[in-house]
């Protein structure tokens, strides 16, 4: 009976932490392009990109059908240029969870390196440290431990992804269906018992990731 | 003052007994019903004021679901035989109110840019990298044409190709975006959208293709409910489901 589970699980940790990772990259370039200043371009340019977390992750996955697809113009140009296509393909559900994801992490970073006080940054620079140096050397580590937190409920954001992954990637069983959808699989084809032990690994995963990422913050405010 | 406090009085007790005799009849019906059924409620709606539908579509499945874990739906019109059954079987409608009232065929459809294979032998392999077809497990329409493509030895050999739908119109859409280059779906699903998908082939089926209604059996407006599976099976009803490609059962 768990057997039937792990598959999904697998999948559903590759999918999550790929999509963590990609959300985590293009979540903290943008943090960090926004800049500490607030203004009023800048406010509206961060609500626009944290449209994807306000809008139904259905309309999500109907716009990213639309787009990555056949005719979308990124699908087009995927095709053309590298022949690949996203939909029905893990890869696919990867870029659903990343896009339903990053503004999280977008968000902490921005909040982040927002508190970095800047004095010790103009320090680095009255050192003679470049830009990217003070960014990876002073303002990046200093504001860690938010832009994690950030990225854990990114991860937890993407574990549970289902309606764009569903639209984009489809439910294929072995190769794009991760634990929601084939928890809603098994529950709308009768299959009560397949449900609750999926239902179970999964509350057992969030359970075990939260105390890892618990334990994970603590150490960091430690050191 | 008075005078105008009465007038209100009176226009809240009419408004409040006209909402008493007003009904919300929930229709859940199968996803391949939904542009028919929109017709038939309109109809229906303007023949009896006062009442109004609620239409839920779904897979057939999914609605029986949600109806045998108390949804407050009045009436349940399924795309095949079997869930109905099973709806009897667990008491979820009123068996006395069961009626065939609609038939349909299934086809095999390709994008409408595609070349349509030849006969049905040839949707292995080659140009069709995904075929949609609705959950096997929840959709009647994905039952279908597992049945079909079962007899015809091909299920287990195009397994790879296969992209499960969770209900017969997102198998139509799948194909009408160019996502999935074939798929199985009724005759008047790819009719609605005939710009965008061909047919290649009616597909037989040793099952035949047809639609129950009932009223369910916990229905809060069970008069009402009758009254619109009436009205599906009356000659006005039966000229909607014609003019969506549907034929009598």
């Amino acid at each position: 009976m768990l057997s039937d589970a792990i598959v999904p699980l697998l999948l559903t940790l590759k999918v999550a932490s790929l999509a963590t990772l990609l959300a985590s990259i293009v979540g903290i370039a943008l943090g960090k392009l926004l800049g500490r200043r607030r203004t009023f371009t800048r406010d509206v340019a961060e609500s626009l990109l944290t449209l994807p977390l306000v809008l139904p992750p259905t309309v999500l996955g109907y716009y990213l059908l639309v787009v990555l697809g056949q005719n979308g113009v990124i699908g087009t140009w995927l095709t053309s240029w590298f022949g690949i296509s996203l939909i029905f393909t893990w890869q696919g559900a990867v870029v659903a969870a990343a896009v339903a994801a990053f503004p999280l992490i977008l968000r902490a970073a921005r909040a982040s390196f927002s508190d970095v006080d800047a004095q010790l940054e103009n320090a680095a620079r009255s050192l003679g440290a470049s830009e990217t140096e003070v960014f990876f050397r002073v303002t990046l580590p200093l504001a860690w431990r938010g832009i994690l937190a950030g990225a854990l409920l990114a991860f937890a954001r993407a574990m549970g992804e289902f309606g764009a992954t569903l639209m984009v990637a489809g439910s294929l069983p072995g190769r794009t269906q991760t634990l929601s959808l084939a928890i809603y699989d098994a529950v709308m084809a009768g299959d009560d018992a397949r449900a609750a032990s999926m239902v179970i690994i999964s509350l057992i995963t969030a359970v075990v990731l939260l105390i890892v990422a618990a334990q994970l913050l603590q150490r960091r405010r430690h050191a | 003052m008075r005078r105008m406090n009465r007038l209100f009085l009176a226009a809240l007790i009419g408004a409040a007994s006209l909402h008493a005799c007003a009904a919300d009849v929930i229709v859940s019906a199968a996803a391949s019903l939904s542009n028919s059924f929109n017709d038939i409620g309109k109809l229906y709606e303007a023949k009896h004021p006062g009442d109004k539908i609620v239409a839920n579509f779904a897979a057939s499945d999914v609605l029986l679901k949600q109806i045998e874990q108390g949804a407050p739906a009045d009436v349940f019109a399924s795309a095949d035989e079997q869930t109905m059954d099973r709806a009897a079987q667990s008491n979820a409608i009123d068996k006395s109110t069961r009626k065939d009232f609609a038939a349909n065929t299934l086809v095999l459809i390709v994008g409408a840019n595609a070349k349509p294979p030849a006969k049905l032998d040839d949707i292995a392999g080659g140009d069709y990298t995904h075929i949609a077809i609705g959950n096997p497990d929840s959709v009647p329409a994905g039952r279908y044409a597992k049945e079909a493509l079962m007899s015809a030895k091909l299920w287990d050999k195009i397994q790879p190709q296969i992209v499960p739908a969770q209900n017969v119109r997102q198998a139509l859409d799948y194909v009408a975006r160019g996502e999935a280059q074939a798929g199985f779906v009724y005759a008047t699903d790819a009719e609605t959208q005939k710009d965008k998908v061909h047919v290649a082939m009616t597909v037989p089926t040793s099952t035949p293709v047809r639609y129950p209604i009932a009223v369910t059996a916990k229905s809060q407006h069970a008069a009402a409910a009758k009254a619109f599976v009436d009205f599906v099976n009356s000659a006005e009803g039966q000229a909607v489901l014609k003019k969506y490609g549907f034929s009598a059962p």
